[in-house]
């Protein structure tokens, strides 16, 4: 006959391998919920310090075909090129929030600005960003005015603006709106009038 | 940077690189592609043959988008088409099809491209398009020209004995071909014109100066050519339904023989010569054709633009509403020239480079969109730089003269659009090559009139959008001025 005290020691070994591998289960299939890093298609951008400054940001809204100035409060760092890149990344923050008046592709990201006297801005952005716009004259005016207005509202001097895509130039950021060229800051910011005023 | 794009885009509008790009650019792309030419009271309008199976094979939606409402499903294998309220099923890979019923055998497979696009044997469309239309279709395999209905134009041909002789031909209905002299005679292209062969395809003639004329038709295009003994000119009258052919004026004789361009994927109809009606003698010499309105149907090819839909591509909208718009034009007599009348590839500055060359009034380029509703015009976002030098013109920049009156235009096409409660709106768009163009210049963007964008296949509101952007053309003509 086995002993009462080795079958109650056999019991509670039997009762910890139960809870033990119930526990295991539940932390495992809590990290594959975590995306592995090659799927993680956030921006790696460290978060900006400094003093939060209030900027304006030309916000584009598609339902109704429109640009709309919006002022935000940002942390902003004191160089010129970073508060740039900054101001940009704020507002495609904007666009890949959950309701976004504007969606753009997941993962889209400013790769940099280069600020090139005299008054010459060079935009650089992500593939994810441009393979992965939506198709259309209107769609894509939107963007880029909302790109070089907000830009050039926020960070004084900037006449002339360009846009890269990986650091390349690109005809087109979906088959409409055209990057080969240099744009105008005046001539946008008078387009922007128009796409403000709905007309 | 911006020293290599000035360096790259600095052109001389003008220049006769562009008369040689054309020249050398359009008949080699004709030349390599296969066509039917398909004339019907509806519209008159070519297609791309291709080959598959060393067999020529033709797109069946193509064929009948222009002629009535039609649209096709893909299940697996099976593609369903429905043209108006008759049905036609074909399998992939398979001979035999279904029309309105009854069961027919195609002279070879039936071929499913990128699960939508149907294609069967140019050789079955002679029995399939009966069938599906419900009207009488008459084609010539060989020359690859079909008629639908009573649209074929007749012609007679006779010497007058006058000094000098005069070749006076009579057509059943206007005709404007395109006209080349060369050693030893006169050749008439017919493009766009249903024009059929007379009795006897050589007329000889009992004259010394004017021997004899040939008619033939090949790829969907028809020609006569009257042989001479001396340089032969041509004119117009009786509205365009009588061309005159005499020995040119002794002056007129001298310059080395000129040849209008020939017409490639760019296809259209315009007056060769302003007709004089009731003068049969020619007064002076031949003129290049000249197209008051350029229609450019945005993408093709391999450039789909915006996908509106897993069954509806960009590129296919703005192909159905630049034949439609053509059409309205010349209803309006205006002359019109497509950019591209198929699925074909046309770069940016190509389109630039044919609409500058052939000095049009006003340049229209087509785009659909999902987003929004109604329409949108657009004016050209010009960039910076663009410094002209001389009579250089910056490429980038080459709109800049011609912005206010591509704003009239805008404003002419938005009024149109208003008064036929479209919504409508102008606004400028970084959108080449309106930039690069040197004549008037707008882009159309159309978007659904409602929250389907399959409604943007729909006939009635195409020819709605076509209509209201012709009538705005037309009215702005005033404005605008004539061709250059």
């Amino acid at each position: 006959m086995i002993p009462r005290h080795l079958l109650i020691a056999v019991a509670v070994m039997l009762l910890a391998v139960l809870v033990l591998g119930f526990y295991a289960g539940r932390v495992r299939s809590r990290v594959t919920q975590f995306p592995s890093a090659a799927q993680d298609v956030r921006p790696v951008t460290p978060p900006a310090s400094g003093p939060t400054e209030r900027v304006t940001l030309y916000v584009a809204y598609d339902d109704a075909g429109v640009l709309r100035a919006q002022v935000a409060n940002i942390p902003l760092p004191a160089a010129r090129q970073q508060r740039a890149e900054e101001v940009l990344r704020s507002l495609l923050g904007t666009y890949l929030a959950k309701d976004s008046p504007h969606p753009i592709a997941a993962g889209s990201e400013v790769r940099a600005v280069y600020l090139v006297d005299p008054g010459l801005a060079v935009i650089d952005l992500n593939a994810a960003f441009a393979n992965g716009h939506r198709s259309g004259i209107l769609e894509e005016e939107l963007t880029v005015a909302s790109l070089i207005q907000t830009l050039a509202a926020n960070i004084p001097g900037i006449l002339r603006v360009k846009i890269l895509v990986e650091g390349r130039d690109r005809e087109t950021l979906a088959g409409h709106a055209d990057l080969s060229d240099f744009y105008d800051a005046s001539a946008v910011s008078q387009l922007a009038g128009q796409l403000q005023a709905g007309q | 940077m911006p020293d290599r794009t000035h360096t790259r885009q600095r052109v001389h509008i003008d220049c006769w690189v562009f008369t040689l790009l054309l020249a050398l650019t359009l008949p080699a792309g004709s030349a390599d592609e296969k066509k039917i030419a398909v004339f019907s009271p509806a519209a008159t309008y070519s297609i791309l043959v291709v080959d598959r199976d060393g067999r020529e094979y033709a797109g069946l939606l193509e064929v009948l988008e222009p002629l009535g409402q039609v649209s096709s499903r893909t299940d697996g294998l099976h593609w369903t088409l429905r043209y108006n309220q008759v049905e036609a099923e074909f399998t992939n890979g398979k001979k035999r099809a279904r029309i309105a019923g009854h069961d027919f055998d195609l002279p070879a497979n039936f071929v499913l491209e990128n699960g939508r696009r149907g294609l069967v044997p140019v050789a079955a469309l002679n029995y399939l398009l009966p069938r599906i239309l419900g009207t009488s279709v008459n084609f010539n395999p060989a020359a690859r020209r079909f008629f639908i209905g009573s649209v074929a134009v007749h012609f007679t041909a006779q010497i007058s004995r006058t000094a000098p002789p005069r070749l006076i031909m009579n057509f059943t209905a206007p005709v404007n071909p395109s006209i080349a002299t060369e050693p030893g005679g006169l050749r008439m292209t017919f493009n766009r014109q249903p024009l059929v062969a007379p009795g006897t395809s050589t007329l000889t003639f009992d004259d010394r100066e004017i021997s004899s004329a040939n008619y033939s038709e090949s790829n969907g295009v028809s020609e006569i050519s009257v042989n001479g003994t001396v340089p032969l000119m041509a004119s117009f009258s009786n509205d365009g339904r009588t061309i005159t052919i005499a020995p040119a004026p002794q002056q007129a004789a001298a310059p080395p023989p000129a040849a209008t361009p020939s017409a490639g994927s760019v296809t259209g109809a315009g007056p060769v010569t302003p007709a004089v009606p009731g003068v049969a003698l020619p007064t002076a010499p031949l003129q290049p054709r000249h197209f008051y309105a350029v229609i450019d149907a945005a993408h093709g090819g391999d450039d789909r633009g915006a996908t509106l839909s897993d069954k509806l591509l960009e590129k296919d909208v703005t192909l159905a509403l630049a034949r439609r718009l053509r059409q309205e034009l010349e209803a309006r007599g205006i002359s019109a020239m497509t950019l591209r009348d198929s699925d074909a590839n046309l770069t940016l500055d190509q389109r630039a480079i044919f609409t500058n060359t052939a000095h049009p009034v006003v340049y229209i380029a087509l785009h659909a969109s999902s987003s929004g509703k109604g329409t949108r015009i657009y004016t050209a976002l010009l960039p910076a730089g663009g410094e002209n030098n001389g009579p250089f013109v910056a490429w980038d920049t080459a709109q800049s003269a011609a912005l206010a009156s591509s704003q009239a235009a805008a404003q002419g096409v938005a009024a149109e659009f208003a008064r036929r409660q479209i919504q409508a709106r102008t606004l400028s768009a970084p959108l080449r090559p309106l930039n690069n163009v040197t004549s008037a210049a707008i882009a159309v963007e159309v978007a659904p009139p409602g929250t389907d964008v399959m409604d943007l296949t729909l006939p009635a509101y195409l020819q709605n959008v076509a209509s209201a952007v012709a009538n705005g053309v037309a009215a702005g003509r005033d404005k605008l001025g004539a061709p250059r």
